[in-house]
């Protein structure tokens, strides 16, 4: 953690007006239903995503927030209803999966980095295998990702010998060699200690101001004020409340939304 | 001149000294190790007597013994010393590497072990020159020409049906993909190239081999299975084994893991029954039943047919290791594979299996050195295997009574072995510890 460059004290300002929502449809979830065996985990989800959108996505434990997003990428599969990413409709066509996979970048809450290839070698492996880009270029790229991330540096050490918050910034990089349209986020600082939480969030709101598609599992209710355009609260499967954060935050409709953000924020 | 003012000015360097002599060198091991607390020095001088007791009586056995006496007999030996009788073993010396290969030909399996080193030097290093790969492709029909002789051209059809193979499998990805779909597309591509393997084998090779025979007739003195034994016939076995069980194994892991329900059945049911059957029934099998099964008058070596079951019984126990060592993995590897896009093969290969390998090193060199000790089962279906050798040594009126020289040297060449093995696994886990842990 030697990084000079993040700042661990200073509240950043970030300029929401910079940030354009375009009217460009990115994600549109039609009546998506999905159980777990018996188990309805996920009710009617419908949501629309604009390209250029922040949105994040909050609630207790088990309410199915993991779920919604991992669906996106169909690392869990829906039974019912539409998911449309970037224009291809998610089913069981696997030409058409790929395409997605590659166009939608993931970042998870224990990172994942793959342990026995260095941080360069991470970050050059989806390219160089699914987008056939040379060696050469993806490497260009992966470095070009580590400067913005702040750990060039680290490019030739293995996962182990990184903090958590340098192996979630490098999962980071990762996912935006691919340079994907659309990033999602679960739950990325839920494992990091609280020093760290802020070079992850710092790394992610300069994502958001370069206007990148992101959608965020997370308890960080800072992060969605600061940069989120909209808040979506989720209880027992489905979408309670949706709001932007300020009217979220100031007056939340719902009494489940109500009880859930007196407990995080009251203390 | 101690500091015991709060203000204190050092006035001279204080020159370097030795450490007292019992903290460093010998006796500081000693007192660590073996004397470190009343019980432990008890049982050091326990431990130290018994080493002694056992060399007093093995070190003069060794000394006293007998190497060329004047008969090579065990009375012989006995007239001269009165301890070990290596002069078996120098009479037999020949015969326990080669079984009864021909003594003029020794060279050809000779050079086989030579190359054999050459071509798993580049398998097992990766400082050896990446080239000797070749070599180490086309080793096995090499070997196999080297050691049973007759002419080269069904050796070079066995060569060329494996290229047409991988021709298939290399070439034919597109087409199966666009003929089946890529769902299934690599499944039957495999299929289909291993299915080409085996019919060029069972329908090609005899007539190409016996129609360029009687053309060109090149090739070495042919020399039939039952003449070759020794510490060959375990290497051959043993070789074998181990070279083709990792793969065979790492397929079976994988299939057992498959969705789809066909592969996993067949795979779940292989590990099952192979694994269910001690390895002496299926040599049985191997010597007796396959014969049954087989269309008659079919030829089918019976080292080979030793060789197919062996692999078959390590392969099943090698799925199980890598398995352990695949369900070892996060599950977050696979999510974050399958998030970046890569295909379930790329994710096998790039992310899945060298961790899983990694993890599963010690259980798969303890299942190879497993293999290797137990080719001396080949014994029971009447292949002279050393241990065999040993039999019929033991049975001659000249060595009668005469073991353990015999099984000591036997015991000397598997260890020898088996070590290699095993210190070769550790330098491995060594050089592959990238975790940090």
């Amino acid at each position: 953690m030697s990084d000079t460059a993040v700042n661990l004290t200073e509240e950043r300002s970030v300029d929401r007006d910079a940030m354009t929502v375009s009217d460009e449809e990115a994600i549109v979830i039609r009546d998506m239903n999905k159980w777990y065996g018996e188990f309805h985990v996920l009710r009617d989800i419908n949501l629309t995503v604009f390209r250029g959108e922040r949105i994040v996505v909050c609630g207790p434990s088990g309410s199915g927030k993991s779920t919604l997003i991992r669906c996106i990428n169909r690392l869990e599969e829906h039974q019912a209803g539409d998911i449309i990413v970037d224009g291809t409709e998610l089913n069981s066509d696997l030409k058409n999966l790929d395409k997605v996979r590659a166009e939608v970048g993931m970042c998870f809450q224990h990172f994942n980095l793959f342990p026995h290839l260095t941080i360069m070698e991470n970050c050059t492996l989806a390219p160089i295998w699914v987008r056939k880009t040379p060696k050469k270029e993806a490497e260009e790229t992966a470095m070009h990702f580590l400067e913005k991330v702040k750990i060039p540096e680290q490019a030739h050490k293995y996962p182990g010998q990184l903090s958590g918050g340098q192996q979630q910034r490098v999962a980071i990089a990762r996912s935006l060699c691919m340079r994907p349209r659309i990033m999602l986020f679960d739950e990325p600082t839920s494992a990091l200690d609280p020093e760290m939480i802020k070079e992850v969030l710092d790394t992610m709101i300069d994502l958001a101001q370069e206007g990148m598609t992101m959608i965020c599992v997370t308890h960080e209710m800072g992060f969605a004020r600061q940069v989120a355009n909209r808040v979506i609260f989720m209880d027992a499967g489905q979408i309670v409340e949706q709001n932007e954060p300020e009217e979220f935050f100031q007056n939340p409709k719902s009494d489940r939304t109500k009880l859930f953000l007196s407990q995080i924020l009251g203390h | 001149m101690a500091a015991d003012s709060v203000a204190f000015v050092a006035t001279k360097e204080i020159p370097p000294s030795p450490p007292p002599a019992n903290s460093v060198g010998p006796v500081k091991w000693l007192r660590e190790n073996l004397f470190s607390g009343p019980v432990n020095s008890i049982l050091s001088v326990i431990c130290v007597g018994f080493i002694v007791w056992m060399l007093a009586s093995i070190i003069p056995w060794f000394l006293d013994s007998s190497w060329t006496p004047e008969e090579m007999s065990l009375k012989g030996c006995r007239a001269e010393a009165s301890g070990a009788c290596f002069a078996v073993i120098v009479e037999r010396f020949w015969q326990f590497i080669f079984g009864f290969y021909p003594s003029d030909q020794y060279w050809r399996p000779t050079l086989a072990f030579v190359l054999l080193l050459v071509s798993i030097w580049p398998v097992l290093f990766s400082s050896a020159p990446r080239k000797l790969l070749m070599l180490t492709a086309v080793y096995p029909v090499l070997a196999f020409w080297l050691i049973w002789g007759g002419t080269i051209w069904g050796p070079i059809a066995v060569v060329a049906g494996v290229v047409v193979g991988a021709m298939i499998f290399m070439k034919g990805e597109d087409v199966f993909n666009s003929l089946i779909g890529d769902a299934f597309g690599p499944i039957v591509k495999i299929v289909v190239s291993v299915l080409a393997v085996v019919l060029w084998m069972m329908l090609l090779v005899v007539p190409i081999d016996s129609a360029l025979s009687s053309v060109l007739d090149i090739g070495l003195e042919p020399v039939e299975s039952a003449k070759l034994g020794g510490f060959m016939l375990s290497l051959i076995i043993g070789v074998t084994g181990i070279a083709a069980s990792l793969p065979i194994g790492v397929a079976l892991a994988l299939g057992r893991q498959s969705k789809l329900f066909v592969v996993k059945t067949i795979s779940v049911g292989f590990i099952e029954f192979i694994r269910g059957v001690p390895l002496i029934t299926l040599l049985f099998v191997a010597h007796v039943l396959l014969n049954y099964f087989l269309p008659p008058g079919t030829e089918f070596d019976i080292i080979l047919r030793v060789c197919i079951m062996v692999t078959l019984f390590a392969s099943a126990y090698m799925a199980e290791v890598i398995r352990g060592g695949i369900a070892a993995l996060p599950k977050g590897q696979y999510e974050a594979a399958d998030a970046m896009g890569l295909t379930y093969w790329q994710a096998q290969r790039l992310i899945i299996l060298p961790q899983a390998l990694k993890i599963s090193i010690p259980n798969i060199v303890s299942t190879f050195i497993g293999l290797f000790k137990d080719t001396t089962l080949v014994i029971v279906i009447g292949l002279l295997d050393p241990l065999g050798l040993a039999g019929t040594t033991r049975a001659n009126a000249e060595w009668n009574g005469i073991f353990t020289e015999l099984y000591l040297f036997i015991a000397v060449f598997f260890f020898i072995f088996c070590f290699g093995m095993s210190r070769y696994s550790m330098y491995l886990e060594r050089k592959l510890a990238t975790d940090h842990r």
